[in-house]
């Protein structure tokens, strides 16, 4: 809890030095720019798809996890469980443990009743606050929007985002919990798929523990089983179920029921375990007294795990060769072509060099598919001649626009191919674009 | 099985709605309390809402529309005006730079450069594009707007002039100019000739062969001695590929000489004003052929 929690609220103050143009935030969802950021990862509008790709590993990494320990995930870093756990805490600190809490609750209306109440809601809405106060530091750079949130001069938008996080920090971690397990979370849901026999679960060991029943100080064990019915696993539990049922959907794997059965234990010095993680298939086995067995390579894992590998090289591979140049060229379509009254055709285009440097850069452009081109750039309103090609300037983290005309003979095909190459003067990295030239109709 | 072993009622102290249909009965449950809750604070929703917008349509003799106005007196009229403004706002402030930058100044200017075309692309394709197609593409009877081939000229000052006041329009400054029926003055025979030859000026024939004379003496004064045409007599170039009317063969020439077309271009000044025309002839310009 308190390592998750930490990430949450300490992330966006990392520093990441990326140079004079561009922020110093290790991770920033830059929307105005439409720039996203994390460590050495800078990505544009137009690639999404390694956010798509962070989407795949996360989902097989979850499924990965889930078919080995079961609902880890749930039980340990949902931020709903997270929260739903500070809050909890919170209230125990305040009002005490589950019977003191059950018995204000019953009480009378009372000045003791009202402080502590009280207590307990406005502790609530401070951390609230402060999650929504930490969420909105991911989208902005987090000293500044700390310097103008103390002198409570922010942008609507933000006080928007705190006070809409706030509430349903408030609503699901306070009042929600597990209903929001129950009822509104998909994954819940359909996570029981990606389970199979040799998951991890929590499972009650009902050889051991049964028959239960209450016992008495210093009677013996003799035929009955080492659950003494106590029902603390019952009143620990977040879901409220009950676990010596078996597995049931609600379980979040949390391993609050392990925790208080183990104590339980250890006072009556049995040995601890009675409710353990476990696997479905051991338990049958247990039954058919045979031997105990875990496979971590199974078809399901070995599945996941390559999806994983698969997933992860091709970003890798993506990211180190993310080109700091992409040309886009698009040849115009109204006019296709203009025909010159020294019968020479000349074909339009729009060409973007996106700079996605942080320094302003020259592209030298050259294009080749047709001897005896001429080729003339409109910078503004001026149309500039071949030498200038030899350095378009693009200012850095942005895009240019040129627009091109290109003049030759007829070709003998309609549709004659070109290849526009456009090169940093001094890295010397090349970008290209196909594009086409059009002399006539057919 | 024993139809009053299924009554719940017995087992229960809810009790029924008294609704009995068939021997059904329907226990009388209360509503769920958040579901009251919520309904209530629909209706305080709503009166809240009454105060705040128009809602009831109340006969009233002082609005044009009736109703309750509410306290924020809003309509949907306000709200079109209100973001209009700010658009209007933002687009005056590049308009005024653009009234007081001369035409060639603009085209230095990157941004009002950018603005200038896309406020006469929008135009263009208003006003403009029945005729000149929407890329300026031209027709048969209408130039091509793209290529460098002009008849009047390409620059920003010819091109201003020509969008302000027309070709053969009606405006008093309009670029004016005929082609007269000279077939009758010249004969059949020579009409044949000179068709020949002019048919042929596009392909390369020299200045000697047959109907070269003729040219000379008819055609020359207007198109030029070599066909390379007259701006100013906006007459258009007959030494190219690029033909006003059909493609330049000899039968099209022919019907020229013996009965001249001339093209009619509208006076925009009236019409657009100064600001668009300005923002047009960037436009224009900016397809290619500027010169
Ligand atoms: C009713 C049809 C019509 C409309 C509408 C029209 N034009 Fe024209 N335009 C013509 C014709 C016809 C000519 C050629 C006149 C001639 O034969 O000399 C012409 C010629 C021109 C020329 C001169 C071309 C040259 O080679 O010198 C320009 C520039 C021009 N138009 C621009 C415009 C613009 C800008 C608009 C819109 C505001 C426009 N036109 C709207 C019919 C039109
Ligand atoms: C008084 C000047 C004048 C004289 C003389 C003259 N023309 Fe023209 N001609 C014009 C003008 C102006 C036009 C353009 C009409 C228009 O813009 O619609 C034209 C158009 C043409 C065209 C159509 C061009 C096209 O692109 O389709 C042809 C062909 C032509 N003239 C041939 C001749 C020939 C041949 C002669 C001599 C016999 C001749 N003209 C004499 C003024 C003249």
């Amino acid at each position: 809890m308190l390592i998750t929690l930490g990430i949450y609220y300490l992330a966006p103050w990392i520093r990441w030095d990326r140079g004079i143009n561009a922020p110093d935030q290790a991770i920033l969802f830059d929307i105005p720019n439409s720039r996203a950021y994390f460590f050495f990862i800078e990505i544009w509008p137009q690639e999404v798809y390694y956010i798509t790709g962070i989407l795949i590993i996360a989902a097989i990494g979850l499924f990965f996890v889930t078919s080995l320990f079961g609902r880890a995930w749930c039980g340990y870093i949902c931020p709903q469980t997270v929260w739903t756990d500070l809050f909890v805490w919170v209230e125990r600190i305040l009002q005490g443990d589950r019977h003191q809490r059950l018995k204000l609750d019953k009480s009378k209306f009372s000045f003791n009743k009202f402080w502590r109440l009280l207590a307990t809601h406005l502790v609530w809405i401070i951390i609230s606050v402060l999650t929504g106060g930490a969420w909105v530091f991911y989208f902005n750079d987090a000293p500044t929007l700390m310097l103008q949130l103390i002198n409570q001069d922010v942008p609507w938008s933000v006080t928007g985002w705190v006070v809409a996080l706030t509430g349903s920090t408030y609503l699901l971690a306070g009042f929600g919990r597990e209903q929001v397990c129950n009822y509104m979370c998909p994954y819940a849901r359909f996570q029981s798929a990606m389970f199979d026999e040799e998951s991890l679960i929590i499972c009650y060991d009902e050889l051991r523990g049964e028959p239960r029943s209450a016992r008495k100080k210093d009677s013996s064990w003799e035929g009955r089983g080492h659950c003494i019915d106590c029902k603390i696993c019952v009143h620990v539990c977040p879901a409220g179920i009950d676990i010596r049922d078996g597995l049931q959907m609600e379980c979040i794997a949390c391993g609050m029921c392990i925790d208080a059965c183990n104590n339980v234990m250890d006072k009556l010095k049995l040995p601890r375990g009675l409710v353990r993680y476990d696997t479905e298939l051991n338990h049958k086995l247990r039954k058919e007294n045979k031997q105990e067995a875990v496979h971590i390579f199974r078809k399901r894992t070995i599945l996941y795990v390559s999806v994983l590998f698969i997933t992860i090289s091709t970003m890798l591979y993506g990211l180190i060769n993310r080109s700091p140049i992409e040309l886009h060229v698009l040849h115009d379509r109204n006019p296709i072509f203009v025909e010159l009254s020294d019968s020479r055709i000349r074909n339009g285009y729009d060409i973007k060099i996106l700079n996605k440097t942080h320094q302003d850069k020259n592209y030298k452009l050259t294009i080749s598919g047709i001897d005896d081109l001429d080729i003339k750039i409109a910078v503004a309103g001026n149309i500039m001649g071949n030498k200038w090609f030899n350095s378009l300037p693009v200012f850095a983290d942005s895009i240019g626009h040129f627009r091109v005309f290109l003049t030759a003979q007829k070709q003998n095909n309609a549709r004659q191919q070109l290849i526009f190459n456009v090169e940093d003067v001094y890295t010397k990295i090349k970008e290209n674009s196909d594009s086409i030239f059009i002399s006539s109709l057919e | 099985m024993n139809p009053s072993n299924n009554n719940i009622e017995t087992q229960d102290d809810i009790g029924t709605t008294g609704h009995e249909w068939d021997g059904i009965t329907e226990l009388n449950y209360p509503c769920p309390r958040w579901w009251v809750w919520i309904f209530l604070g629909t209706i305080v929703w709503a009166v809240g809402y009454w105060y705040i917008y128009p809602a009831w349509p109340v006969i009233s003799g002082d609005s044009e529309r009736g109703g309750t106005k509410g306290v924020m007196e809003w309509t949907q009229y306000k709200q079109l005006e209100e973001s209009q403004s700010e658009i209007f706002s933002r687009r005056a402030e590049n308009l005024e730079k653009l009234q007081n930058t001369s035409t060639k100044d603009v085209m230095d200017m990157p941004e009002l450069y950018e603005f200038a075309v896309v406020g006469g692309k929008s135009a263009f394709k208003e006003n403009c594009a029945q005729c000149h197609g929407s890329g300026g593409g031209g027709a048969k009877g209408y130039p091509n707007l793209n290529d460098d081939d002009w008849l009047w000229g390409g620059s920003l000052k010819e091109l201003s002039k020509t969008i302000k006041y027309g070709i053969r329009s009606d405006h008093k400054n309009t670029r004016n100019s005929v082609m007269p029926p000279l077939a009758a003055v010249m004969g059949k025979d020579s009409v044949t000739k000179v068709s020949r030859y002019v048919a042929g000026l596009s392909k390369g024939s020299s200045s000697t062969a047959e109907g070269a004379k003729e040219y000379k003496q008819m055609c020359s004064a207007c198109h030029g001695v070599n066909g390379e045409g007259n701006r100013i007599f906006g007459a258009p170039k007959l030494s190219d590929g690029i033909w006003l009317y059909g493609k330049g063969d000899e039968q099209q020439i022919e019907s020229q000489i013996k009965s001249p077309q001339h093209g009619v271009m509208p006076a925009w000044i009236d019409r657009l004003g100064e600001d668009t025309i300005k923002q047009l002839v960037v436009y224009v310009y900016s397809l290619g052929g500027g010169e």
